[in-house]
C-alpha cells in the first residue's frame, strides 16, 4: 500500500498537524518509504496467532476507587501557556 | 589531587564512604568538567549547578554521620525525558517550551532516596525518536570518540614517549585522531557522551527500540534495558508505552549494576510495574559461568555486516567458552520482521501518546483563527522532522480501514518474536550474544541516513527484537575497530533474569578490558 498527496494531507488533518504543499509532497516520499519497508510483514503466516495485548503476563492491577490525589489545581495549570483563576483559556470553541 | 571524575561510581563510593573525599569536592570536579567539554560535546541541555551544591552538601552531612545511601554523593547526569521537578523537563522538543513539572519521576526520586546528585539534564533525540541524538531541538551531541589512523614513522633516533612505542627497526606506530565529528548513537546520546566522556559518573537513559544499547555501544559504555516493568515509567516523558523502558548507562559492569538496583522498583503509580523485589545486581559480578548455555542466533548474521563486527562476535564466542559456557547455535526465525513490526506499533503509540500536546496544557502555544488552527499551527511548529514523520505513519496505521492490516498484523508477529525467544529458553539458553550494532559510530550528517530514513532505523536491527518481547538486554564494550573506534556485544536474558546479564557481561568485560576515548575536547 502506499499514500497519494491527498491522503498524507488528509493525515495530517487528522492528526492536527499544519502541512505546507511542499511538507506534504516531501512526507509522501518519506512515508512511502516507511510503508515500503514495513509491507514485508504481510508474508509471514498468522494464522491462529493472537495479537499481544500484554508484554509481560500479570493480572491488571487494581487498587479501591477512592481518591488518592488531588487539591493540586494550582499545580496542573502552572505549564499552561494561557490561565485564569485555575483554568485553561482556549480560543473560543462553542459560539 | 587526582582527577575525580575519572573514579568509577564503585571506587567513587568507597573514597566518599572512608571520608577519603567528599561529596562536594566530587561534585565541583564534575560541575567544572561540564564547564569545559560541553560547548564542544554539548551533552547537556540544562546544568543544575545550584541543586547540585545542595544535594551534595547534604550528602556530605548524611556521610559523615555514617548514614549515607546506596549512591550517597555519587553525582549523575539524567536525560531530559525523565519529569524532575522544578528542572527542565523538555524531551529535548520545542512542543516543551519552559516545561518544568510539578512531580518527579520515579525512577529519578528512587536515586534521589538513595542519595545520588543531579548534575543536570542530558540532550537526546527529541522525544527519544533517533539513532544518532541529530533529532535533538537543541542540536546534536558529538561523540567523545573519534576515528584514527596508525601512521608507522621511521625514527632518526630510538626515542619513546608522547603515546607510541618503540619498534624493533626504529620505527614508531602512533594512532593520529581525525578530526570528523562522529554521532554517539541515540536516543540517549546525551547520557552515553557525558559518560564516556567523564561528565558525569553514570547516567540514567530510556530505551524504546535500542536507545540505551547502540549509544552504549558507540561511546565504549555499558547499557542496560531492563525487563519491561522492572523500572517505573511515572513520570518519564511517554513514546511507545508497551516498549519504553528506562535503565542506566555507566562506565563499567559493576556501575550498571549499582546504579540499576536504585532505579528499579515496583510502582503502584504504573501498572506495568511488576511485583518483584529489587534483587542486588552487583552480587552477580564475579560468579562463574561455567555450564552457562549461550544461545548463537544464525539470524544476527545479516547481509553486508561488516568484518570486524563479525570477528567481535567471534572473539565474545570465544571469552565465554574459555570461561566454561556452553555455546549453542539457536534459531530465531522471525528476527528479521522485529524492525517493520516496531516502525508500525511504535509510531502507533507515539501518535496516541504525543496527542497530549496541543498547545493548551503545556509546552509551545502559536495562536490561531480559531481552536482547530491553533492546535496545528503548535503541532506543526513545535515538533521536529522525525517526530512528525512518526506521527503522521502512527495515525495512518491506526486509521479507519488499515488498523488491522498493520497494526493488528504487527502485533501479532510481535508475538510470534516473543514466542521465538521463549522456545530457545524452554530449550535451556540461558542467555544470547549478539553483536550490539551493524557498524561503529557514524558521521553527524551522514548523508545516506538523511536521504532514507530507513537506513538510520536499521541501527537498531540487533536490539529492537528485545523491546519487542519486552526482555532484558544489556551491551557490553568488546573492542575497537581497525579505525579505534569501540565496539559492543549484547546479551539478552530471560524476563528478570537481569543478573544473569551482570554475570556474563562482567566475563567478557574482564576480557575485554575498558574503552576511554582520547581527550580532544
Amino acid at each position: 500500500m502506499s499514500v497519494d498527496l491527498q491522503t498524507v494531507k488528509r493525515v495530517a488533518r487528522l492528526a492536527r498537524i499544519a502541512v505546507s504543499e511542499e511538507d506534504a509532497e516531501r512526507m509522501t516520499g518519506e512515508l512511502n518509504a516507511i510503508l515500503g519497508f514495513v509491507e514485508q510483514l504481510n508474508e509471514v503466516d498468522v494464522s491462529g496467532v493472537e495479537p499481544m495485548t500484554s508484554v509481560t503476563p500479570m493480572e491488571m492491577k487494581k487498587r479501591q476507587d477512592v481518591v488518592t490525589d488531588g487539591s493540586k489545581a494550582a499545580d496542573i495549570v502552572a505549564n499552561a501557556p494561557a490561565t485564569e483563576e485555575n483554568f485553561f483559556l482556549v480560543p473560543k470553541v462553542v459560539e | 589531587m587526582s582527577d575525580l571524575t575519572r573514579l568509577t561510581i564503585s571506587q567513587a563510593r568507597a573514597k566518599l564512604r572512608g571520608k577519603e573525599i567528599t561529596a562536594t569536592e566530587i561534585t565541583e570536579a564534575y560541575l567544572s568538567a561540564i564547564d569545559r567539554a560541553n560547548p564542544a560535546l554539548n551533552a547537556y541541555v540544562a546544568v543544575t549547578g545550584d541543586r547540585a551544591r545542595d544535594m551534595a552538601k547534604a550528602s556530605d552531612a548524611r556521610l559523615v554521620k555514617g548514614e549515607g545511601g546506596a549512591l550517597e554523593g555519587i553525582p549523575l547526569g539524567i536525560k531530559d525525558l525523565f519529569g524532575t521537578e522544578g528542572v527542565h523537563t523538555q524531551a529535548c522538543s520545542h512542543v516543551l517550551d519552559g516545561f518544568k513539572p510539578r512531580y518527579e519521576s520515579t525512577v529519578t526520586a528512587n536515586l534521589w532516596a538513595d542519595g545520588a546528585v543531579m548534575l543536570g539534564k542530558l540532550n537526546m533525540d527529541e522525544f527519544a525518536m533517533g539513532s544518532s541524538n541529530e533529532t535533538s531541538y537543541y542540536g546534536p551531541v558529538i561523540n567523545p570518540w573519534r576515528r584514527s589512523r596508525l601512521d608507522t614513522v621511521v625514527m632518526p633516533t630510538t626515542h619513546q614517549g608522547d603515546g607510541g612505542f618503540v619498534t624493533a627497526g626504529g620505527t614508531k606506530t602512533q594512532r593520529t585522531l581525525d578530526n570528523a565529528q562522529l554521532v554517539p548513537g541515540g536516543s540517549s546520546g546525551g547520557s552515553a557522551t557525558a559518560v564516556s566522556a567523564f561528565l558525569c559518573a553514570g547516567a540514567t537513559a530510556t530505551d524504546t527500540g535500542g536507545s540505551i544499547r547502540q549509544p552504549a555501544a558507540f561511546t565504549g559504555t555499558v547499557g542496560i534495558k531492563p525487563t519491561y516493568g522492572r523500572c517505573s515509567r511515572w513520570g518519564i516523558v511517554a513514546f511507545a508505552s508497551s516498549l519504553d523502558q528506562a535503565g542506566p548507562i555507566a562506565r563499567d559492569v559493576r556501575d550498571a549494576a549499582i546504579l540499576l538496583r536504585s532505579m528499579a522498583s515496583v510502582d503502584p503509580k504504573d501498572t506495568t510495574s511488576v511485583d518483584r523485589p529489587v534483587p542486588d545486581y552487583e552480587a552477580a559480578i564475579g560468579k562463574p559461568i561455567k555450564g552457562m548455555k549461550v544461545g548463537i542466533p544464525k539470524e544476527y548474521r545479516v547481509d553486508g555486516m561488516p568484518e570486524e563486527i563479525e570477528a567481535l562476535w567471534q572473539k565474545g564466542i570465544a571469552w565465554l567458552r574459555d570461561a566454561g559456557a556452553e555455546i549453542v547455535d539457536i534459531s530465531l526465525p522471525h528476527t528479521k520482521y522485529a524492525l517493520p513490526a516496531y516502525y508500525i506499533v511504535a509510531p502507533a503509540e507515539a501518535s496516541s501518546n504525543l496527542a497530549r500536546y496541543d498547545g493548551v496544557r503545556y509546552g509551545l502555544r502559536v495562536p490561531g483563527k480559531d481552536i482547530v488552527e491553533m492546535y496545528e499551527k503548535t503541532r506543526a511548529a513545535g515538533f521536529g522532522r522525525e517526530v512528525k514523520r512518526r506521527i503522521m505513519i502512527g495515525t495512518y496505521v491506526l486509521s479507519a480501514g488499515y488498523y488491522d492490516a498493520y497494526y493488528l498484523q504487527a502485533q501479532k508477529v510481535r508475538n510470534l518474536i516473543k514466542r521465538d525467544f521463549e522456545n530457545v529458553f524452554a530449550a535451556g539458553v540461558d542467555v544470547i550474544l549478539t553483536p550490539a550494532t551493524p557498524s561503529a559510530a557514524f558521521g553527524i550528517a551522514d548523508e545516506d541516513m538523511a536521504a532514507d530514513p530507513v537506513k538510520m532505523y536499521l541501527n537498531d536491527i540487533f536490539t529492537v527484537t528485545v523491546n519487542m518481547a519486552g526482555l532484558p538486554g544489556i551491551a557490553v564494550p568488546a573492542g575497537l575497530d581497525p579505525k579505534g573506534l569501540p565496539l559492543g556485544l549484547q546479551l539478552i536474558g530471560r524476563p528478570f533474569e537481569e543478573e544473569t546479564l551482570f554475570q556474563t557481561a562482567a566475563v567478557i568485560e574482564q576480557a575485554a578490558g575498558t574503552f576511554q576515548p582520547e581527550k580532544w575536547w
